[in-house]
């Protein structure tokens, strides 16, 4: 697995213009009828179902064995080994994890490892949002620095992230100030704010720099410096830019904790998870898409937590309209 | 001795700054005595925005930039702002340099464009220069009420931007410019993009404010009705680069008031044909070349 499996998430556009509508009547920014919003919620819970029927349905007229010419896979096999039932999945969650009397139940165990995947995936995305700001704020500030650094940036997400884990692993371990002793897991924050930065650094320079001529003139005019104008104009213009890009660096952080936990074999989350269950399909079909299942709740919180931080700073998101 | 010669400073330095300021209340709005601007271009080439610029402006006094497009009629209202900065001549606003009397917001200035802040309520907005200054909150939310009063949006405080019509916004954005009572207001073309009615409204409303605030007005515009309607003087430039063709003092006996029925009048008419004649520089000028 690589960086460029990101998973589909949805991700806000940023407004042009917003919307013509004057609506003199209510002075807050008007929300969605409450009627919209449940065909919302209901067309997205259609849209769920629609692909777990899409599987059974294959499920139920594809062929068996698969249909291949020469070793060219064309139809994947249907036999309940490779396509275990949707049912068969969450049965499975509801069944202990081992043979073992004291087994705790599968669901407890992904939810553990779930918790500690996201856990170590906020810790990154804390870290690559600090840093990626850090680095538009300078970027803003300094045209040379965007010259020098940007390029960087860019560099860096084509490093590989199989190649760089080991080597952060190694480094790591070596890190030791008194009592601090570096651990795995923090190698694996440490990744994937590495993959977390990037988006955040690039949206945040494009809304920083957002304010047209007019408006950073005009604080000209009003006789305030850079950091005047960088807290009451280029902030506050710049959150429909970061919105989008901290919900891809929630997403990046969740694979890059993922991928990191397999790559340097830190055990308790999620990333090993699916890698010792993987084995299991043999026997027991429904095991490996437990921690799956888990993984996608990760994503989705972590999206839903940008989402909760969007409706926070809605203000800033309204879009003005000329004459 | 150390103290009384201390003393004596002071004093000294306190009767320099009573002179300044004795100077400075005399001193014109604005004063341009040969400005000059060449902006550098490609390659190399210079383009030569203005030239041997002489105008000043009194206290109190409503002045119109007009001329064809790309003369350099903004340019000249953004060297006053300090936006940009001769190349030759000596500019002086209220008898400081045009940078000294940014910093000090003596004036006050609208664009073409609202240029509101739509995360802001309309009365943030009008805010935005005070809190920026540190004024304090009663203090602000006086003022902005005076204001909003003034440009008679009182009803709408609490709209944000995309909630109100053009004329609205840049109603606005012409208090947000008033807000710390400068003694000049710098516009550049504030009505250029809203409708003719919207626009006629506007200027009645303006000549009304700027008559109730006495605060000097330099404004850019390519409208001669506009012009004449609004402006004490008419200042007509020519193409580039941008010299001083001629001012016409438009001066309406009897009606000091400036309402719809100046616009019905012979002096109006007559002051509007003088405009324009000195704009195509030529008495036989076409008439249809009245643009608004």
């Amino acid at each position: 697995m690589t960086t460029s499996t990101t998973p589909t998430m949805r991700v806000e556009t940023v407004p042009q213009g917003g919307g013509k509508a004057r609506r003199f009547g209510s002075p807050r920014a008007a929300r969605p009828s409450r009627a919209a919003a449940w065909r919302k919620a209901i067309l997205g819970a259609l849209g769920i179902v629609l692909v777990g029927v899409a599987w059974e349905l294959y499920k139920f007229i594809g062929p068996e064995k698969g249909f291949a010419i020469g070793d060219l896979i064309l139809l994947p096999r249907t036999n309940d080994m490779s396509m275990p039932h949707i049912a068969t999945m969450f049965e499975r969650l509801a069944e202990p994890l081992t043979g073992a009397s004291n087994s705790i139940m599968m669901w407890q165990a992904v939810v553990d490892a779930s918790a500690f995947s996201l856990y170590v995936a906020a810790v990154g995305w804390i870290v690559g949002v600090s840093v990626g700001l850090l680095l538009a704020l300078l970027m803003q500030r300094f045209r040379t620095a965007q010259s020098a650094v940007l390029p960087w940036i860019i560099l860096s997400q084509t490093v590989p992230l199989i190649a760089i884990a080991p080597l952060v692993r190694r480094w790591g371990s070596q890190i030791q100030f008194g009592d601090f002793v570096w651990e795995n897991w923090m190698s694996v924050a440490l990744i994937a704010s590495y993959l977390a930065f990037f988006p955040v650094s690039i949206g945040a320079l494009q809304g920083l720099n957002s304010p047209d001529t007019n408006h950073v003139e005009l604080f000209r005019s009003f006789g305030v410096g850079w950091w005047k104008t960088l807290f009451r104009l280029r902030i506050p213009a710049s959150i429909p830019y970061l919105i989008p890009a901290l919900q891809l660096a929630a997403a990046n952080a969740v694979i890059g904790t993922i991928v990191a936990e397999v790559s340097i074999g830190l055990k308790g989350g999620i990333g090993r998870m699916i890698i010792e269950f993987a084995g299991a399909a043999g026997g027991d079909p429904g095991k490996p898409w437990a921690p799956i299942f888990g993984a996608v709740a990760i994503g989705l919180i972590a999206a839903g937590a940008v989402g909760v931080l969007a409706l926070l700073v809605r203000r800033y998101r309204r879009g003005e309209t000329n004459a | 001795m150390t103290g009384q010669d201390g003393k004596r400073t002071v004093q000294d330095s306190k009767t320099d700054q009573m002179a300044a300021a004795a100077q400075a209340a005399d001193a014109p709005a604005v004063a341009a005595v040969n400005v000059g601007k060449v902006f550098d271009g490609k390659r190399g080439a210079q383009v030569v925005a203005l030239e041997d610029i002489n105008l000043t402006v009194a206290r109190g006094e409503f002045v119109s930039l007009i001329g064809p497009s790309g003369c350099g009629k903004s340019t000249l209202m953004r060297l006053i702002a300090d936006l940009d900065q001769p190349t030759s001549g000596d500019l002086t606003v209220f008898g400081k340099s045009a940078q000294q009397a940014r910093l000090d917001q003596d004036y006050g200035i609208a664009f073409q464009q609202a240029g509101l802040l739509p995360w802001r309520t309309v009365r943030q907005n009008i805010e935005l220069p005070l809190q920026l200054h540190k004024v304090g909150k009663a203090e602000r939310s006086a003022r902005s009420t005076e204001l909003l009063k003034l440009v008679g949006l009182t009803d709408f405080g609490d709209n944000f931007p995309d909630q109100l019509s053009g004329g609205m916004q840049q109603r606005v954005a012409i208090a947000r410019a008033l807000a710390e009572s400068p003694n000049l207001l710098l516009m550049d073309e504030p009505f250029g993009a809203l409708d003719e009615m919207t626009r006629e409204h506007m200027q009645g409303e303006l000549a009304h404010i700027c008559a109730e605030t006495g605060a000097a007005v330099v404004f850019v515009t390519h409208s001669i009705p506009e012009a004449v309607f609004l402006a004490d003087r008419v200042v007509v430039l020519s193409p580039r680069p941008g010299r001083i063709r001629a001012i016409v003092d438009v001066t309406f006996t009897g009606s000091v008031e400036r309402t719809e029925h100046l616009r019905e009048s012979d002096a109006f008419f007559s002051s509007v044909s003088e405009v324009r004649e000195h704009l195509h520089g030529s008495a036989d000028a076409n008439p249809l070349g009245v643009d608004n």
